[in-house]
């Protein structure tokens, strides 16, 4: 099933719970109309929170810079051995 | 062993296209055998006809490590990366096929993980991410790091591709996967290395993660750059509707 029909099933439930909350009036109507900002608003969170959250953790890595130069330096010497050119860029 | 003559079988064929990286190639010729000394593999370099020799240097790297350890298989104009690959795939011998860049942005010291994690999971992809414990980038500033957060929590969201590194491109593919792989993506560029991962987990294939750490390159200049957003969301899409 293509991946956009499983969206749009989820959302078609979802409309579906909410109808059926508005027609059964169990809550008060004037919540059930707010609902779905409600979920709006919680679905922007949970992205802000996980792109934050992500950002604050994100893996760097420092040191690897240095052992490239290193590794660097070093097939260069090697290969100018063997006649390589790796004089200019 | 490894260093057998005639053109016999490889197990690995590591296929690294350039485009004027005439100091980069040599220096990720070099990594790679120090690396894999006790591995029987080749090197496929697949250059679109670089106007700074970088095909000059390969084949002074041919004189060091042999013709047939080290295969210069050349395009005449520049084709794009994604025909590239196929280029490259068509002239790999073995059963095994690693994918990466030339800019040292993928270093060939992960090379033995990607092989170890193959052999014990018997996986069909073996993908290297950035976005785990022992994996991280270095060089990229705020900006770029907010824009790829900010794509990898829409795609993980949206798309559940099966791999928490989309777009990264050093992976190791068994060779009947990835010529699959290959004729059923279409994208170009950049989002054809998301499409890839994204059609192997619709496809069932098993999909393993070693982490890998990432430097932004050093030398040369990047090819890609300009609307990655633009096109990021294009695939996007693109691969909702059709995956
Ligand atoms: N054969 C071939 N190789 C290419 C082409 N475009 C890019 N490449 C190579 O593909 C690899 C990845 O390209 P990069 O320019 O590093 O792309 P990137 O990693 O997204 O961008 P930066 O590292 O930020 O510059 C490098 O080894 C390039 O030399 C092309 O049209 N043909
Ligand atoms: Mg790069």
């Amino acid at each position: 099933m293509k991946h956009i029909f499983k969206i749009i099933a989820m959302l078609v439930a979802v409309s579906a719970i909410w109808i059926a909350l508005l027609e059964t009036a169990t809550v008060p109507r004037s919540y059930t109309w707010l609902l779905p900002i409600y979920l709006v608003v919680a679905l922007g969170c949970y992205g802000l929170f996980m792109v934050g959250f992500g950002l604050m953790f994100f893996p760097t890595c420092p040191q690897e810079a240095v052992l490239l130069q290193q590794d660097i330096l070093e097939a260069k010497e090697f290969l100018s051995k063997k006649g390589v050119d790796v004089g200019s860029e | 062993m490894a260093d057998d003559a005639g053109g016999g079988r490889r197990e690995y064929s590591i296929i690294v296209p350039t485009y004027n990286e005439r100091l980069n190639v040599a220096l990720i010729v070099y990594l790679i055998f120090k690396h894999l000394p006790d591995v029987n593999f080749e090197i496929i370099i697949v250059d679109d006809g670089s106007p700074d020799g970088t095909q000059d240097i390969v084949k002074q790297l041919q004189q060091v490590y042999g013709e047939n350890r080290v295969l210069l298989r050349a395009r005449l104009r520049k084709l794009g990366l994604g025909t590239a690959y196929l280029h490259g795939l068509k002239h790999a011998s073995g059963d095994f096929v690693v994918i990466m860049d030339a800019d040292l942005s993928h270093h060939p010291k992960y090379l033995p993980s990607f092989i170890r994690k193959q052999k014990e999971t018997g996986a069909d992809v073996v993908t290297g991410t950035r976005y785990v414990q022992n994996g991280g980038v270095h060089g990229w500033n705020l900006m770029r790091k907010l824009t790829s957060r900010g794509a990898n929590v829409l795609a993980q969201t949206l798309l559940q591709p099966g791999a928490s590194d989309l777009t990264g491109s050093f992976r190791l593919y068994k060779r009947n996967v990835l010529e699959d792989l290959i004729s059923s993506c279409v994208s170009k560029g950049y989002v054809f290395q998301m499409e890839m991962i994204v059609r192997a987990t619709r496809k069932g294939y098993h999909i393993e993660e070693v982490p890998i750490t990432f430097v932004d390159r050093v030398f040369g200049t990047s090819k890609l750059g300009g609307s990655e957003i633009v096109e990021y969301l294009k695939g996007l899409v693109y691969l909702l509707l059709t995956t």
